[in-house]
């Protein structure tokens, strides 16, 4: 790359370390990958060890560190992007391509792979085209493709109707239907001040939206106390929970009440500066965001002095490249800050030491919209909608084996049932009721109310029919988390991998009980022992469907006690090649076989058939 | 499943007996064992041990316990393994590499095919005419390593890089006096 435009680059993100992430990722849109001599470059120009310039670059998923090919083809790999087909069509496009999934074609040309949840569940099969959403993938459009991508027209001039993203906005609401002018909701929260507004947040009683729960107006007020050098307001729109995608919808046709909700945050806390922490996967939305924020001060409702009362706050949107564990309050501040979004220890929590060291409210997209809606119509009015403890509505996500799928807005307390007959779900066997990283639940439990008391929820609704296989809808999670996880600590680094592996090994008719076990335990342990949330709900879906749908795992086990996770005869096969050896000590035999001959005949020799504790060694 | 734990006429408590092995492990972990120090005398007023770099017996009897260092990287590993598996009662993963497969494992992002060609072919400062060597006696190497775990059936896993003296005393400890060991706070580590 020209040193001209590195330097242009470098000028417009002010020569900020703390810029990095940004900075690579424009650098990778105008070279299509980061190469050493550009890291070079770029570590050089911000004065940064190498070392940490590749650490960033290397973390991030979009991020390539290697040729990924002229066309980046990433199929969305959702559970619901395979309910509606996604392996057959990646198969489709490879063999069109003359390709293997996950390598470069040899002159260079296209890569195809997979990649998390892209927030299209309502309209897939999905895929990301150089960045580009691309929904509702049909064999058709798949073969135009393939020969778009021959013909090396670029991404920009393949069909338009290809990148239209709906809506689907099936129940309305007081959100929904806030019926609210641009900035009328920061006007209204201008008027009754820090003090009035917090007061009136209190009086809502309105809990974070995404999915923990926590008390807005104590982040809020928790903040606004927290001493600092400046105060930091941030919009989490890391919406990277498979199966959900009201952010999507929020930013797209809801965004003045996004901004309204951000601004009035950025006047209860005491913040200037607001960020937007956009997702990699929603890059397309990303122009039409800078757009609107532009207009917006043009019109007096961003920036300086905004409505002529003196409140300065404006906003930067910063994009993610394709990290699930961003969407974690700490580890959103820290790609924010150009670094791997590896999640901090908290305490301290970030309403005292976020971004830059300074006191930082991190919001949901949701609940800062919401937070717009009460400083216009007052808490009260909020809280008598939903239950007492979840006051309000939630936005649901409703995707998987369903009529309708779309968006659903809901006081917060209606029933999965009701959910399930306004999507028009038939013959549902069972339901995830926070993405993969929450609870599943059965039939039997289709009466409990989402609500935080009840089924707590970030608002990602996957609907699974009889006709499928829980097994497999556990192992898409377990593959999801073992590729998500950060690897900064151990439990969780190594415990999604194993639990992936069990599960490969399970698929591949090798199971045995012992597996299931050890499923289990992975749960137990990686509930206490993880560092962050991903860790410590990376198993809960899956031990759900472990306890509720066993019969989908037990028809898979091979032995009543215990195989073996790999061939052990065809792992020689390599040393056998190079040696040229073929003797009896050149091969393994079978394990039950082996173990028999292994076994002492003496008296209280051990069965390798039950399974025994240290209890057993008493007498 | 119980065991007799008098001996004879007299009545006296039968020991309990324990092997120990390192596969691919650095011989760390049993560094670690020995850490406990003067407990080893109390211990050995409950435990004989059987196979062991401390006996130096060569096979594995019939055992109580069997403690294994290292995860699986050839074929002798897997016969020890499976010995181990069919005379121990209580068979216990020790440390990292037998846990996950630890540093040996970071070849597995290798072709083994490779690595023999050049270590022992085409590497720098080999002598005239090396090659891979193909004695029978020699174990071949597996494609890949792996955790003891993927091989046979494992009762216990006893992590850390190596797991300190203290904890491998408290988890036998436990173990003999019959209950589920679990290390707490300060015991329980992973790297």
């Amino acid at each position: 790359m020209a040193t001209a435009e590195l330097e242009d680059i470098l000028e417009r993100h002010r020569r900020d370390p703390l810029q990095l992430l940004q900075i690579l990722i424009e650098l990778q849109a105008r070279d299509g990958w980061l190469a050493p001599a550009t890291l070079g470059a770029l570590a050089d120009a911000l004065g940064m060890p190498r070392a940490r310039v590749e650490s960033t670059a290397s973390f991030y998923s979009f991020l390539h560190t290697r040729p990924a090919g002229e066309y980046r083809i990433l199929f969305s790999d959702n559970i619901t992007d395979r309910m509606l087909g996604n392996q057959a069509l990646m198969q489709a496009l490879c063999d069109k391509l003359w390709l293997q999934p996950g390598k470069v074609s040899e002159d260079g040309l296209v890569s195809v792979a997979t990649t998390s949840c892209t927030g299209m569940c309502d309209q897939g099969p999905a895929l990301l085209a150089n960045g580009r959403t691309v929904t509702r993938l049909t064999p058709e459009r798949i073969d135009e493709m393939a020969h778009l991508i021959r013909r090396r027209v670029p991404v920009g001039d393949w069909p338009p109707e290809w990148f239209h993203v709906e809506d689907n906005i099936r129940r309305r609401d007081v959100l929904l239907d806030h019926g609210l002018a641009p900035g009328a909701a920061l006007a209204a929260a201008l008027e009754r001040g820090p003090t009035g507004l917090l007061s009136e947040i209190e009086r809502s009683a309105l809990r974070g939206r995404g999915g923990a729960g926590f008390g807005s107006d104590i982040k809020w007020r928790s903040c606004r106390d927290a001493w600092g050098d400046a105060h930091y307001v941030i919009c989490n729109a890391d919406e990277g929970e498979p199966g959900t995608f009201k952010d999507r919808v929020l930013l797209s046709s809801y965004f003045d009440l996004v901004v309204d909700g951000m601004c009035i945050a950025g006047m209860a806390i005491g913040a200037n500066k607001g960020f937007i922490y956009l997702r990699g996967e929603y890059r397309y939305l990303l122009d039409r965001l800078e757009t609107r924020l532009a207009q917006r001060r043009e019109q007096g409702l961003l920036g300086r002095n905004i409505l002529g009362r003196g409140f300065t706050f404006d906003i930067e949107i910063h994009l993610g490249a394709g990290a699930y564990i961003c969407g974690e309050e700490s580890a959103l501040i820290e790609s924010l800050e150009g670094k791997p979004g590896k999640p901090r220890i908290r305490p301290p929590f970030p309403v005292t030491n976020g971004y830059r060291g300074q006191p930082t409210t991190v919001n949901n997209v949701e609940t800062l919209a919401l937070a717009a809606l009460i400083a216009v119509r007052g808490g009260e009015w909020f809280r008598a909608i939903g239950t007492p403890a979840s006051t309000g509505t939630k936005l649901l996500s409703v995707s998987g084996d369903v009529a309708r799928p779309g968006i659903y807005e809901f006081p917060f307390g209606v029933s999965v049932t009701e959910v399930l007959e306004a999507a028009g779900a038939r013959d549902t066997q069972a339901v995830t009721s926070a993405g993969a990283a929450g609870h599943c639940l059965a039939a039997d439990e289709f009466g409990r109310r989402i609500a935080f008391e009840d089924v707590a929820t970030g608002g990602s609704i996957m609907v699974f029919d009889a006709s499928r296989d829980m097994f497999e809808v556990a192992r898409n999670f377990a593959h999801f988390f073992a590729h998500e996880s950060c690897g900064f600590c151990t439990p969780c680094r190594v415990g999604t991998a194993v639990n992936a592996r069990l599960l490969d090994k399970l698929a591949a008719d090798h199971g045995s009980p012992y597996d299931l076990d050890e499923i289990a335990k992975m749960h137990r342990l990686m509930q206490g022992a993880s560092h962050c949330g991903l860790g410590n709900t990376a198993t809960i879906a899956i031990d759900d469907m472990l306890a509720k749908f066993r019969p989908a795992f037990e028809r898979r086990l091979h032995s009543p006690d215990y195989e073996p996770a790999f061939d052990l005869d065809a792992a020689l096969s390599q040393a056998r090649r190079m040696t040229g050896r073929d003797d009896p000590g050149a091969h393994l035999g079978d394990n039950h076989e082996a173990l028999a001959e292994a076994r002492p005949h003496a008296q209280g020799a051990h069965s390798s058939a039950d399974p025994v504790s240290a209890k057993d060694l008493q007498p | 499943m119980r065991i007799e734990t008098t001996n004879g006429a007299g009545g006296a408590p039968r020991k309990l007996k324990v092997a120990t092995v390192s596969l691919a492990g650095c011989f760390g972990c049993h560094m670690s064992f020995l850490d406990i120090d003067e407990r080893l005398l109390p211990l050995l007023e409950l435990v004989e041990f059987d196979r062991s770099p401390i006996t130096d017996i060569k096979h594995c009897g019939p055992c109580d316990i069997g403690l294994i260092e290292g995860g699986v990287c050839n074929a002798e590993n897997v016969h020890v393994l499976r010995e181990f598996r069919a005379n121990c009662k209580v068979l216990i993963a020790l440390g990292a590499c037998a846990v996950n497969g630890g540093l040996p494992a970071q070849r597995n992002h290798l072709e083994l095919a490779d690595i023999l060609q050049e270590v022992y072919r085409t590497g720098h400062g080999l002598a005239e005419g090396s090659r891979i060597p193909d004695d029978p006696e020699l174990p071949l190497p597996l494609n890949q390593v792996h955790p003891v775990h993927e091989v046979v059936r494992i009762d216990y896993f006893l992590p850390g890089c190596p797991p300190s003296g203290d904890a491998i005393w408290t988890f036998l400890t436990q173990l003999i006096e019959g209950k589920d060991p679990s290390l707490g706070h300060g015991l329980l580590h992973y790297d």
